[in-house]
C-alpha cells in the first residue's frame, strides 16, 4: 500500500504539465459567518509559492489518478507510458487540501484526471472531490475543475456548482496534430463541451444581471492550453486558433505551454529544451490581442513562416512594421494610438491620460510613469522631444532594439 | 518650528489631527519636524514653537489622498509623515495634484503606497502557520517578518479566512492574534517563541519538488516574486538550492534515456471520446438521426472548421411542415439545436400567433455551420456565400426526402436560394404559395431580420407581415390535413 506522500509526489509531477495555477477573477467569498473555512481573494489571486521554474505555486495542482486510457503521445501519463501509476481516494485529497490550507500553503485545489473507465466516471470522481469540499466540509477556497469532454450534462452542472474554474485543454493548435498525437481525443467533443460549458456562463451571468436566484456555475469561467512546440503549427495559427477560442467560448484565459521533455517521452516528440521564449512572445501578443486592441491579422503580419520575433517583442515587431505611423504626440494621442506604442503598458497609458490633463508630458516623466525610455523615444513626440525623420526611417532602427549579444564563457 | 509627537509609527489618527491643525494656521511643510513617541529624540533641535491652538474650520482632500495616506503611514520610511504633510499642503491649492503621475512627491507617495500594499499581499500569501496541539485543542502559529508596519492592516484577511481556527501571527513588531471573535493585538516578540516546525512541512516540501518542472529553470522569475528575504520564514525554501542544482541532470536524463517498451493498458473499457461523432451511417438516404449523425462530420466546405458543430435539423420525422433558415448563429452553434437564440424566441411567438405548434414542424437550416468573423469576445455573423450553400444543400435534399413535409417555408434569401435551387428574391415571392417539384414553397423574411429593424414602427409592420405569412401557411397546412 502506498503511503499519502508518495502518491502526492507521482500525482503531482503528473499535474504540473498544466501550466493554469490561477486563483483569480471569482466571486468574494469568506467563513467570517464562523461556519466552515476559506476565503477568496476577487481580482489578483494569491501565488503561495514559487517553484524554480518561475511558475506560481497558488493551488494543490494535483491529478485523482494518472492511470489514463488515452494515449495522447505529449502526455506524461499517456497510456503507454511506464511512469509509476497512482489513485488517490476521495478522500485523501479532501484531507491534503484542508491540511495544506489551514497551512497557508494553498488558495485552493485545482484536480484533474486521467480517464478511466468512461467521461462520466471520471467526472464523477473529481466532481465528488469538490462536493465533499463544499457540502461537508464547508470549504469557501478556491477550486479548479479539470472538465472531461463528452460528461454527462448534470454531471457539468454540478462541477460548475462547485468550482470556481473549469478547463477543458484543446492541447494542440490544430485539429490534424491532435489526430495525429492523440488519437482518442476528438477536438469536436472538446469544443461542444466548451460550448456548452459558456451556455451555462451566460446562463449564470444573465441570471446574476437580472437578480434573479442564479444558477451557481463557476464564477471565475472557463480557460484552456495550448501546447507549443511538439508539432509544426505557427504562431499565426496558434494565435487563430486562440483568436477563436476567446469568442465562440469567452475562455478567461488560453494558456500556452512550451513543449519540454518528459520523463519516459515518446520518440516521436522533439526531446530538447522547451521553446520558453516563444511561449513568452505567444503570451505578449495573447495580451496584445486581449487588452489592446490588436487584431489577429495585425499581429504577425509581414512575418513571411507566420512566426514572432523571438528577439523583439510582438508589439515592437508591429511598429517597426508600421512605421509610417509614428512618430505619435504622446499629448495628443488617442488612448486607442497610444495603447500601441512600443514600451506603453496599459497602467502607463492609465497615467499619460490623466497626467497629460494637468501637465505636458516631458522626457525627464518617463521614468516616472514606468517607460522604458529607449524602446519609446524612436516612436514618440513629447513637448521637449521629437525624433529625427532619419532615425525612424533607418534600416538599423530595429538592429537597436535587439539584445546585444553576450561574450560566452567568460568567468574564468 | 513644531515638533508633532505621534503616538505610534502607524498612528494615523494623531498624524491626520496635527496636519489639519497645521494647515489651518498656514504652517509651512518645511517648519514641521514628526517623530513618533519612544523614538529617538532629534539632537540639536531647533528651538520649538508650542502647536498653534485649535482652528474652526476645515478643508477638502480627495477621497484618494486619504485612502493613499492610510497606506503610506504604513511605511518604514522614516520621512513618511512629512512628505505626506507635504503633499496636503501643496494639494490645498491643487486639488487635481494626484493625478499627475510625473509629480516628484506623486510618485514617490504611490511608490511608497504600492511598496506597502505589495508587502500586504506578500504576508497573506507567505504566512506559514505551524499547528500546535491537534484535532479540537489544535492552535495555529506563525512567525512572519514583514517589512512595513502591516501586520494590523493584513490581520483581517487571516481572520476571514480561517474564521474557524484560532492562530496567532508573531513578528518583531506586534503579534495578531485571533480566538474566533476577534482580532487581538500584543507587542513583538522574539523568533524563538514561534513554533519550529509542523508535521505536515515535509509532505509540503515534496509537492513543492515534484510540482516543479527541471525542464524550465526560470531562477530569476522565482525571485522577482518571492525575493530571498522572505525564504528564511518559508520551509520549502530549504528545496530551492538542491532542486536548481540538480535540474539540469534530471532534464538532459529525461532526454537521454532510451525509449522503454510501450507499456501495455490491460483493459480499456470506455469508447473513445471521438467515435459518437464518427460512426457512417447509411449513405444516401436514412433517418433523420442517421442523417444527423453522418452530418456531425461533414466537410463538404471549410465552414466546420471554425465552428463548434454541425447543426443539424430538429423535429418529429412525420411533421407537415419543414422550417428552413440560413444558418445557425452564435448560440445555436454553442447548443447544437437550430433557432434557439433571439430569432428563434421571435420564430415561436409569430408561429405560435398563426397557430402552428414548433413542436410538432421541423426546424433547421440551409447552412448547418455557423459561418462567422471573431471580433475580441464576439463572433460576428457572415452571410454564407453561393459555394456554401450549394455544398450544404445536399443535407437539405436528404432531410427533404425523409421527413416528406406537405409545406416547406423559406424564412430568408438565404433559405429560399437553397430551397428553389435560385437566388428568388423575397418580397416578390412572398404572400402566395409557390410548387417546387410537388412540394409546396412558402417564402418569407428571416426572424432575424426583424430584429434588426430600428425603427419599432416599421418592425411592428414587418412582424405582422411576418405573421400574415405563417397564417397562408396554416391554413394550407390545415386543408392538406382535411384532405388526408
Amino acid at each position: 500500500m502506498m503511503d499519502v506522500e508518495r502518491k502526492l509526489e507521482i500525482l503531482a509531477d503528473a499535474a504540473k504539465y498544466d501550466a493554469s495555477c490561477a486563483s483569480s477573477g471569482t466571486e468574494q467569498r469568506d467563513s467570517s459567518d464562523g461556519k466552515g473555512l476559506g476565503s477568496t481573494a476577487p481580482g489578483m489571486g494569491i501565488c503561495h509559492s514559487y517553484a524554480p521554474d518561475g511558475r506560481c505555486i497558488s493551488l494543490l495542482k494535483v491529478l485523482l489518478t494518472n492511470a489514463c486510457n488515452y494515449d495522447c503521445l505529449y502526455c506524461v501519463n499517456r497510456a503507454s507510458s511506464n511512469v509509476r501509476r497512482a489513485r488517490f481516494t476521495v478522500d485523501e485529497v479532501v484531507k491534503l487540501t484542508l491540511d495544506f490550507y489551514r497551512r497557508n500553503y494553498i488558495e485552493g485545489l485545482f484536480l484533474s484526471s486521467g480517464i478511466i473507465r468512461s467521461a462520466d466516471y471520471t467526472m464523477e470522481q473529481v466532481v465528488s472531490v469538490a462536493r465533499k469540499l463544499r457540502e461537508q466540509h464547508h470549504f469557501r477556497g478556491y477550486i479548479h475543475l479539470k472538465t472531461i469532454p463528452e460528461a454527462d450534462d448534470a454531471l457539468i452542472a454540478e462541477a460548475g456548482k462547485y468550482a470556481d474554474r473549469l478547463s477543458i485543454n484543446i492541447e494542440m493548435p490544430e485539429e490534424t496534430s491532435l489526430a495525429k498525437f492523440a488519437p482518442e481525443k476528438d477536438v469536436r467533443a472538446i469544443r461542444r463541451t466548451m460550448g456548452r460549458l459558456r451556455l451555462k456562463l451566460d446562463e449564470a451571468a444573465e441570471a446574476r444581471a437580472t437578480k434573479t436566484k442564479p444558477p451557481r456555475f463557476a464564477p471565475a469561467g472557463q480557460s484552456t492550453q495550448m501546447i507549443v512546440g511538439a508539432d509544426s503549427a505557427s504562431d499565426n495559427t496558434i494565435l487563430k486558433t486562440s483568436a477563436n477560442l476567446y469568442g465562440a467560448y469567452r475562455l478567461k484565459r488560453v494558456y500556452y505551454s512550451a513543449f519540454s521533455p518528459i520523463p519516459d517521452a515518446s520518440r516521436a516528440l522533439p526531446l530538447i529544451a522547451p521553446p520558453l521564449v516563444r511561449e513568452h512572445r505567444l503570451y505578449q501578443a495573447d495580451w496584445l490581442m486581449r487588452f489592446y486592441g490588436f487584431d489577429v491579422g495585425e499581429i504577425v503580419d509581414g512575418t513571411a513562416s507566420g512566426m514572432l520575433p523571438l528577439d523583439i517583442d510582438p508589439k515592437l515587431a508591429w511598429a517597426l512594421r508600421h512605421r509610417e505611423r509614428f512618430p505619435l504626440d504622446v499629448n495628443r494621442a488617442s488612448r486607442e494610438e497610444l495603447l500601441r506604442v512600443p514600451g506603453f503598458g496599459r497602467k502607463a497609458v492609465d497615467r499619460i491620460i490623466a497626467t497629460r490633463r494637468i501637465s505636458a508630458i516631458r522626457t525627464a516623466d518617463l521614468a516616472r510613469l514606468h517607460i522604458p525610455r529607449n524602446k519609446a523615444l524612436p516612436f514618440i513626440v513629447l513637448s521637449d522631444h521629437r525624433p529625427s525623420a532619419r532615425l525612424l526611417d533607418a534600416e538599423g532602427l530595429a538592429e537597436r532594439f535587439k539584445p546585444k549579444a553576450t561574450q560566452l564563457g567568460f568567468g574564468f | 518650528m513644531h515638533t508633532i509627537t505621534l503616538d505610534s509609527a502607524t498612528d494615523f489618527d494623531g498624524w491626520r489631527k496635527a496636519a489639519r491643525l497645521l494647515a489651518l494656521n498656514d504652517v509651512q511643510p518645511q517648519d514641521v519636524t514628526w517623530t513618533v513617541r519612544g523614538g529617538e529624540p532629534e539632537l540639536f533641535a531647533a528651538e520649538m514653537d508650542e502647536l498653534p491652538e485649535a482652528t474652526e474650520g476645515t478643508f477638502n482632500v480627495p477621497a484618494k489622498f486619504v485612502e493613499l495616506a492610510k497606506a503610506v503611514i504604513l511605511h518604514r520610511n522614516p520621512e513618511r509623515f512629512a512628505l505626506l504633510y507635504r503633499l496636503l499642503w501643496r494639494l490645498r491649492g491643487h486639488h487635481d495634484l494626484l493625478n499627475a503621475a510625473t509629480d516628484a512627491d506623486v510618485a514617490e507617495i504611490n511608490a511608497m503606497a504600492r511598496a506597502v500594499h505589495r508587502d500586504e499581499h506578500k504576508m497573506h500569501a507567505f504566512v506559514r502557520f505551524r499547528e500546535i496541539g491537534r484535532e479540537q485543542k489544535a492552535h495555529y502559529v506563525a512567525w512572519f517578518e514583514p517589512e512595513h508596519h502591516i501586520v494590523e492592516l493584513a490581520a483581517p484577511f487571516f481572520a476571514k479566512r480561517f474564521a474557524d481556527m484560532p492562530w496567532s501571527i508573531l513578528t518583531p513588531d506586534v503579534c495578531a492574534h485571533w480566538d474566533g471573535h476577534e482580532i487581538a493585538i500584543t507587542p513583538g516578540v522574539a523568533r524563538s517563541e514561534a513554533p519550529g516546525e509542523d508535521r505536515l512541512e515535509e509532505t509540503w516540501r515534496r509537492y513543492y519538488a515534484a510540482i516543479f518542472n527541471p525542464a524550465r529553470l526560470k531562477v530569476k522569475a522565482m525571485q522577482t516574486e518571492m525575493p530571498q528575504k522572505y525564504w528564511r520564514n518559508l520551509p520549502e525554501a530549504s528545496m530551492i538550492k538542491p532542486l536548481i542544482e540538480s535540474a539540469e541532470r534530471a532534464t538532459s536524463t529525461m532526454i537521454a534515456n532510451e525509449p522503454t517498451e510501450p507499456h501495455k493498458p490491460q483493459q480499456r473499457q470506455d469508447a473513445p471520446m471521438a467515435s459518437k461523432a464518427r460512426k457512417t451511417a447509411d449513405e444516401t438516404t436514412g433517418t433523420i438521426e442517421q442523417l444527423r449523425e453522418e452530418a456531425a462530420g461533414c466537410r463538404a466546405c471549410p465552414l466546420w472548421k471554425n465552428a463548434t458543430q454541425t447543426v443539424f435539423g430538429e423535429g418529429p420525422q412525420t411533421a407537415s411542415i419543414m422550417l428552413v433558415g440560413e444558418q445557425p448563429g452564435d448560440k445555436e452553434d454553442l447548443a447544437g439545436k437550430p433557432f434557439v437564440g433571439p430569432a428563434g424566441l421571435m420564430l415561436d411567438r409569430a408561429l405560435g400567433e398563426a397557430g402552428i405548434d414548433r413542436r410538432k414542424a421541423y426546424v433547421t437550416n440551409a447552412v448547418k455551420h455557423f459561418k462567422f468573423v471573431p471580433r475580441g469576445k464576439i463572433r460576428l455573423h457572415q452571410k454564407p456565400a453561393t459555394p456554401e450553400i450549394r455544398a450544404c444543400r445536399q443535407w437539405y435534399e436528404r432531410e427533404l426526402a425523409a421527413i416528406k413535409p406537405d409545406l416547406v417555408v423559406a424564412l430568408g434569401a438565404t433559405a429560399a436560394q437553397s430551397v428553389l435551387g435560385k437566388i428568388t428574391p423575397i418580397n416578390r415571392n412572398r404572400g402566395h404559395l409557390i410548387e417546387q417539384d410537388g412540394t409546396k414553397v412558402l417564402v418569407t423574411v428571416h426572424p432575424s431580420y426583424l430584429l434588426r429593424l430600428p425603427d419599432e414602427n416599421a418592425k411592428a409592420l414587418e412582424y405582422q407581415r411576418f405573421v400574415d405569412d405563417l397564417k397562408i401557411a396554416a391554413g394550407w397546412l390545415r386543408r392538406s390535413a382535411r384532405a388526408a
